[in-house]
């Protein structure tokens, strides 16, 4: 299992209604690698996931997810969705959040911590692996509080936890630093790229800014114009790299501290995060 | 013997169950309050207490139906509580899907996207203004009055039959077994239907069922509450528990209690006192509720 890639997408093409989304894009993920997945709105990075959890079929090439097709494996997937916020009203604790994503996809009731000795020992098991994952994540001091009454970050932590739960080969994570500050986007990074490393798990994390990452990445997924290119941060981010794939001219410049800045980026918006510089993006350490 | 009131609760109690009908009454309030109680606090979690609210308006056209036709209110009750569930269910119909790109950002408890949260607003408004026109209509072709109005929006304890707190028996030993069954994926997609949905729960299916629940539920509590007032059952000890402890277990034996506690309290008071039942049940449920708020502040 553990030479296996986790995905391998090759000249891998999606159209939705007839229109190209992305094409050609050849791209492998392996057990212990954190790969960001970067690109403008509308660049099909939602749409990459949706390739991988088996939802989307695709038009062109191949893709292989933990050695089977997409969608066969999902039980070996942790997915986490674009973020939610939890407001006060809802009154579970993040502990329960946790153990859902454990059993909550199960029929009837979860095993009474009585009775007999099935039950019991099924029970303790269950309790034990959600602390530890809640451990595992940071989360014991809020994790007895009510979700809606934790901060972004911690709630951010907890979800986090939720689909880590039942030790997942892939780990799915959609703009995870979304709307977060920018310590707690740091914080959340190192906290994935930990998980990854002690559990050979293999993160694919939609990003939409890449400046907290960089420290932390393995690789980079950058979608853009209907193309992708992959590689190491190095690699992609680059005046070549980035100029053949938005079509126009974008250079990468060195600040006299060594980050690498990004100017020319096409992306004009930008929903969350500092405010950073209109042309100012991508920041390399 | 006159019901009297005396200092001594024993007497009292003794005194109140020496009536068969008050025996009865209390059974039925029981199991009410016990299903009312479990099922009123996964409607709170899911926000859908409108939905609850317009269900427990269908025991008017229901009744309304039952008379014109000549069947007993009940069996009215449950009909159109039934088919009220199934046209909120219908009027929500496809809105729930959160998958794609961009989406609503925020999902509150209950899961849905914001937009699929106004849809079933509007889409259940426009069910309880159908059903009470549907009454309406019914009422005028019958042509007649509605014999116990009165019992119909506001409860009664008297009359409940031993056959009538049988078929509540099954009706919540049924419904209760249903929601267990049910029980943890219901949970996870109420609180979080994008996750759930991407586990394989079959999130529309498990909302489709609860509603439909929820309207057995409904229809029985109305039986003792009376049509307006089954929010004191189905709310109230629900949301109180829910401001108390954010506990799942905990909370819902809370709920339990104090269904249980505002039932028996109010037929009591009821008995002695003459007051309708839907009052003094939706009262107690009303301070049970502000004091668990002021409790929580």
């Amino acid at each position: 299992m553990n030479g296996q890639l986790a995905v391998e997408m090759r000249d891998a093409a999606v159209r939705i209604g007839g229109r190209q989304i992305w094409g050609g894009v050849d791209f492998a993920a392996r057990p212990g690698e954190l790969v960001a997945v970067l690109g403008p709105n509308g660049s099909g990075k939602s749409t990459l996931l949706r390739v991988l959890l088996g939802l989307l079929p695709i038009a062109h090439g191949s893709v292989t997810v933990l050695g089977g097709a997409p969608g066969a494996h999902n039980e070996s997937i942790g997915y986490l969705p674009q973020r939610r916020v939890f407001d006060e009203t809802t009154r579970v604790r993040g502990i329960d959040l946790v153990r859902l994503g454990l059993d909550g996809s199960r029929w009837g009731l979860p095993p009474p911590p009585f009775g007999p000795r099935p039950w019991v020992d099924r029970a303790r098991a269950a309790r034990q692996r959600v602390a530890e994952v809640i451990a595992q994540v940071g989360a014991q001091e809020y994790a007895g509080r009510a979700i809606g009454e934790c901060s972004g970050g911690e709630q951010q932590r907890l979800l986090i936890a939720q689909a880590l739960v039942r030790r997942p080969r892939l780990l799915i994570l959609d703009e995870p630093l979304d709307g977060l500050d920018i310590p707690n986007q740091v914080a959340v990074t190192a906290l994935v790229q930990r998980i990854c490393r002690s559990e050979g798990v293999a993160v694919l994390l939609v990003a939409h800014d890449v400046n907290p990452l960089l420290p932390y990445l393995d690789r980079i997924l950058y979608l853009a114009g209907g193309q992708a290119v992959a590689g190491t941060p190095e690699e992609v981010i680059t005046a070549e790299t980035l100029s053949a794939l938005y079509g126009t001219a974008i250079e990468v410049l060195r600040t006299s501290s060594g980050r690498l800045v990004v100017v020319g980026h096409p992306e004009g918006h930008h929903a969350h995060g500092p405010p950073v510089p209109q042309r100012v993006r991508h920041v390399l350490e | 013997m006159e019901p009297g009131f005396s200092v001594n609760p024993l007497s009292d109690l003794e005194a109140l169950l020496s009536y068969p009908f008050m025996v009865n009454a209390l059974e039925a309030g029981t199991i009410v309050a016990v299903m009312a109680a479990l099922a009123g606090w996964l409607m709170v979690l899911r926000r859908q207490s409108f939905a609850g609210h317009t269900l427990s308006l269908m025991s008017f056209p229901g009744a309304a139906l039952a008379a014109l036709v000549g069947w007993p209110f009940v069996s009215g009750y449950y009909l159109f509580c039934v088919a009220g569930a199934l046209a909120i269910a219908v009027g929500d119909g496809g809105g729930s899907r959160a998958w794609g790109a961009g989406g609503g950002r925020a999902w509150g408890a209950g899961g849905s996207g914001r937009r699929s949260r106004a849809q079933e607003s509007a889409a259940t408004g426009a069910v309880q203004a159908g059903a009470l026109a549907l009454g309406f209509v019914f009422l005028s072709v019958y042509g007649g009055v509605l014999e116990d109005l009165e019992t119909l929006l506001f409860g009664s304890f008297v009359g409940i039959s031993s056959g009538q707190v049988l078929t509540l028996l099954v009706v919540a030993v049924g419904v209760l077994a249903l929601l267990a069954f049910i029980g943890r994926p219901l949970l996870m997609a109420s609180i979080d239907e994008v996750v759930a949905d991407a586990r394989g729960v079959p999130v529309r299916v498990l909302s489709v069922v609860f509603l439909l629940l929820l309207g057995l539920a409904v229809a029985a509590t109305a039986q003792i509450t009376g049509a307006l007032l089954v929010f004191a059952l189905l709310v109230a000890p629900a949301a109180a528990a829910q401001q108390l402890t954010a506990r799942i277990a905990i909370g819902l034996a809370l709920s339990v209690a104090f269904a249980l506690a505002v039932t028996w309290l109010g037929l009591g008071i009821s008995y002695f006192t003459n007051w309708p039942l839907g009052f003094t049940i939706t009262s107690l449920a009303f301070v049970v509720y502000l004091t668990a708020r002021m409790v929580r502040r």
